[in-house]
């Protein structure tokens, strides 16, 4: 076939395109995903049964504002990252902040805790958990974003899947803070990180396999 | 005029047209392809100096893309960013699949050239897109050859072929995806 008879081809009767096509794909795989990272915790991790006493100390709503301001970064870059040429912009610095943020907390806590308590603070009691249950809660939306992608363009396909990696890590632990009962900054500022790179870099290594177009 | 001023001349001229086109005018979106294939013979010839057989069906996969992707244009983003990223990562992918066999005789980041030179003298495909069309299932096949070669409408086909209408519409986006994943995967 001439390239002119495929380009008539390919032209005749092309439909009108919905312009927030993109951003309703993003959104529908980030509704099943989060639905099903939640459904996972609650069968099988369990909401932590003090809830309701937790959510009125400041901590509780840290340990949720922290993933989800990564989360929110992540799908700014896993959206320009899927359109060929669209640059990254300020979202870098947008990712850092939010964890630049929880380390300046993490100093400031464990600089005014006794040298002994320390280590502690940073270990907590559930640290094993956490660094398993993390990546197990973000498979579902790391699916569901992986599936958006497919569907549009990724050009750089590793950065691509550390940010759709990402954007699952940190809505997975958004998620296990349900569940979570540690309460100390300096865990969540070395924990709840470790966690959510853990799926970013799945997601660097699985790109330039599943994204290729 | 300059490469640049060429290049901010079909950028403008271009982007209206494909703006058209995605709004579903499909005289613009034809005028768009066409034009734009020769930016991409363009720039693919002067890319790809020890492998000119490949230029036709380089510029037939990215005319594909472009079409199967087209829904990721952001009509804020300069177009000839969004071409440039398109045409170089279909070039690279190439490039990859022939690694060692040849080099590259210029950068590949030069953005603005995309849209600054054309080449309107297409040289035969190696690939035959009408062959590989035979090899695609009736459910894709079927709605592409009654809408897009014989320019029936959606209505028209789902009675010709007896599919339901969302079934038409879904056989021709997954049937060019399906031939836009063979011309790559073929060479």
């Amino acid at each position: 076939m001439k390239t002119d008879d495929l380009v008539t081809l390919l032209a005749t009767g092309a439909a009108a395109v919905e312009p927030d096509a993109m951003a309703r794909r993003y959104a529908t795989a980030l509704g099943w995903g989060a639905f099903g990272a939640t459904l996972l915790m609650a069968i099988l991790l369990g909401v932590r049964p003090d809830i309701a006493a937790a959510a009125r100390l400041p901590m509780f709503w840290i340990k949720l504002a922290f993933p989800a301001s990564v989360a929110l970064a992540s799908l700014f870059a896993a959206s320009r990252l899927s359109r060929p040429g669209a640059r990254l912009g300020w979202t870098p610095s947008a990712l850092a902040a939010p964890v630049l943020a929880m380390w300046l907390l993490t100093a400031y806590v464990l600089l005014g805790a006794p040298a002994p308590e320390r280590a502690g603070l940073v270990m907590g009691r559930t640290s094993e958990y956490c660094l398993f249950d993390i990546p197990m809660l973000s498979l579902p939306v790391l699916v569901a974003t992986v599936w958006v992608m497919k569907g549009l363009a990724p050009t750089r396909l590793a950065l691509a899947g550390a940010a759709a990696g990402l954007l699952a890590g940190a809505i997975g632990a958004l998620v296990y803070a349900l569940h979570c009962p540690e309460m100390e900054a300096p865990f969540v500022g070395v924990w709840y990180v470790a966690g959510m790179l853990i799926p970013a870099a799945a997601g660097a290594l699985l790109g330039p396999i599943m994204l290729r177009w | 005029m300059d490469n640049h001023g060429r290049a901010n001349a079909h950028e403008e001229r271009l982007r209206n047209l494909l703006v058209r086109g995605l709004a579903g005018d499909a005289a613009a979106y034809h005028a768009f392809l066409k034009d734009l294939s020769a930016h991409l013979r363009a720039y693919f010839r002067k890319r790809l100096s020890g492998l000119l057989d490949d230029v036709e069906d380089l510029v037939q996969e990215s005319l594909l893309a472009v079409h199967n992707q087209r829904h990721t244009y952001d009509p804020g983003q300069p177009l000839t960013a969004w071409v440039h990223a398109i045409a170089k990562y279909k070039l690279v992918d190439l490039l990859r699949r022939r690694a060692g066999r040849d080099r590259l005789n210029d950068p590949l980041d030069d953005v603005l050239d995309i849209l600054a030179h054309n080449d309107s003298e297409a040289a035969a495909a190696n690939l035959d897109v009408a062959k590989l069309l035979l090899r695609l299932p009736d459910r894709q096949r079927l709605p592409i050859v009654h809408m897009k070669l014989e320019g029936l409408s959606v209505v028209e086909t789902a009675r010709v072929t007896g599919m339901s209408e969302s079934a038409v519409k879904v056989g021709v986006h997954r049937g060019l995806k399906a031939l836009a994943a063979m011309i790559r995967t073929r060479r």
